[in-house]
């Protein structure tokens, strides 16, 4: 089982790494959401300190679900993906492994720029780290839910549109309890409850999110 | 022999005298009950509303705290708890139409999730008009009126998804699991003011123990309450009505039925 997984995450992987416009057009998008900002709101340091993790987590929110699409789409279009549905391994299984090397394209690279732009914003040291692990524990929850939403919305009218209409609500938990951690430790109680309720999320995510995208995917394929 | 003969006719006659619920699960035979249940409930809505807004503006008295400004409770709360009500009713559908695969379920749940996002909306609306001379703010990102906009957008997603896919057995079925999904918020939604001590105030209703309000604006609230309950059963059912027809219009009794009820 752990071989499909991995099978499965590996073919993800080289196929993004043929396509590495994709990755790189999404990761520009998060780049230039959270430049923006400041050029509209004013570069008054202290503000900009205060939003930082605000705009840095609704910036990720919104480059991975831009990044949604390069979940299935491709393979439904070439009908890969009837051919996974097809194989005797559990779907949930390939779901996990497709959802992984989704995570490691669009989650990881996301986690590792957000520090750069964090001190564009004048974030002190430990904010830096604790909006680091925030984002290291929530980005794949966003890949978990978002795969729901990649599934139902398969060539439906207004795919993109629509999967962020569906998947943007019940992200907002990650959102509140991300940037929550990086407020939470600037205003001195410490990160450790909120980063402990992200991961809560993350275990519950990890449990249910993959046999509902499967469910998904067989009601889109059917 | 003759016991097991008369045991026999006893059971088929009982099972002749008993309502065949699963016959109106049909939609054809649904159709015609729905005809017969919406006069009904929309006269009890219609003759409750009216009772409800007399006893909530005319009889309940004034609140020594909040002045006149409280009787919006008499249209926000019920619309809130129908906000909530409903999703939970449509996921009830969703799971079932998903389960047993029963059409009409999954028209039922696309049935009610108009009239939901119109109740949530509602509740939002004349919480916000009730919070300006309250709070002072028409909205505060406060945890129960953050998690019923969610609400809101759940709705919206569902009709967004359904509306979206052709197919109409695929848009029960994507709606249906979506529906599911974001069940998940309406405890949250119900237990907010509990769980986060926010500036929503508590709920003035229990089981246990005495109300904390006078008992004619208890009398006011539920009636106002019944009286939605009754405009969601008779608008649902005329809904279902629609989506009936148009999904059976292919059928003989579609042809036959023309214009009887």
């Amino acid at each position: 089982m752990l071989s499909v997984l991995f099978c499965v995450a590996q073919r993800d992987l080289l196929l993004a790494f043929r396509r590495r416009s994709d990755v790189f057009s999404m990761l520009s998008f998060f780049i230039i959401v959270v430049s923006l900002f400041p050029l509209g709101v004013g570069p008054e340091p202290a503000m900009l300190q205060n939003m930082a993790p605000g705009i840095l987590w609704v910036a990720a929110l919104l480059a991975s679900t831009l990044a949604l699409n390069l979940l299935f789409a491709y393979d439904f279009a070439d009908g890969t993906l009837e051919q996974m549905l097809l194989t005797p391994e559990p779907l949930t299984v390939i779901v996990i492994g497709k959802v992984l090397a989704h995570w490691i394209i669009s989650g990881l690279p996301l986690v590792l720029l957000a520090p750069l732009l964090a001190v564009q914003y004048g974030l002190p040291a430990d904010a830096v780290l604790v909006l680091f692990y925030s984002l290291l524990i929530g980005t794949p929850i966003l890949s978990l839910i978002g795969a729901i939403g990649a599934a139902l919305t398969l060539g439906t009218r207004g795919g993109g549109v629509l999967v962020s209409l569906l998947v943007l609500p019940l992200y907002i938990p990650v959102l509140i309890f991300g940037a929550g951690a990086v407020g939470a430790q600037a205003s001195g109680m410490g990160a450790g409850a909120h980063l402990l309720l992200l991961g809560g999320v993350l275990a519950a995510a990890l449990a249910l999110t993959p046999w509902t995208t499967a469910a998904a995917l067989r009601i889109s394929l059917e | 022999m003759a016991t097991a003969n008369i045991n026999s006719s006893i059971t088929a006659a009982n099972a002749t005298n008993r309502v065949h619920w699963f016959k109106y699960a049909a939609p054809n035979n649904f159709y015609f009950l729905a005809g017969r249940l919406i006069p009904w409930s929309a006269v009890v809505a219609a003759v409750l509303t009216v009772l409800g807004m007399i006893v909530g503006f005319l009889v309940a008295p004034t609140d020594f705290q909040q002045g006149d400004a409280y009787r919006i409770i008499f249209l926000h709360v019920p619309a809130a708890w129908m906000s909530m009500f409903i999703y939970v009713v449509m996921a009830f559908w969703s799971a079932i139409g998903l389960a047993f695969n029963t059409r009409l379920s999954s028209m039922m749940a696309s049935a009610l999730a108009p009239t939901g996002a119109l109740f949530t909306f509602l509740a939002l609306w004349t919480g916000a008009l009730w919070g300006r001379p309250t709070w002072g703010a028409w909205w505060v990102w406060d945890a129960r009126l953050t998690s019923e906009l969610i609400l809101l957008f759940l709705y919206i997603g569902f009709m967004a998804l359904q509306a979206s896919i052709d197919d109409v057995r695929r848009a029960d079925k994507a709606g249906a699991l979506i529906a599911l999904v974001g069940v998940i918020n309406v405890p949250i939604i119900y237990f907010s003011v509990q769980w986060w001590n926010t500036l929503h105030q508590g709920s003035s209703i229990n089981m246990k123990g005495a109300p904390t309000m006078a008992l004619t604006m208890l009398l006011g609230m539920l009636i106002m309450a019944l009286a939605f309950w009754a405009y969601t059963i008779a608008i649902t059912l005329y809904r279902v009505r629609c989506i009936v027809l148009e999904r059976e219009q292919q059928s003989d009794w579609v042809k036959t039925a023309g214009e009887i009820l």
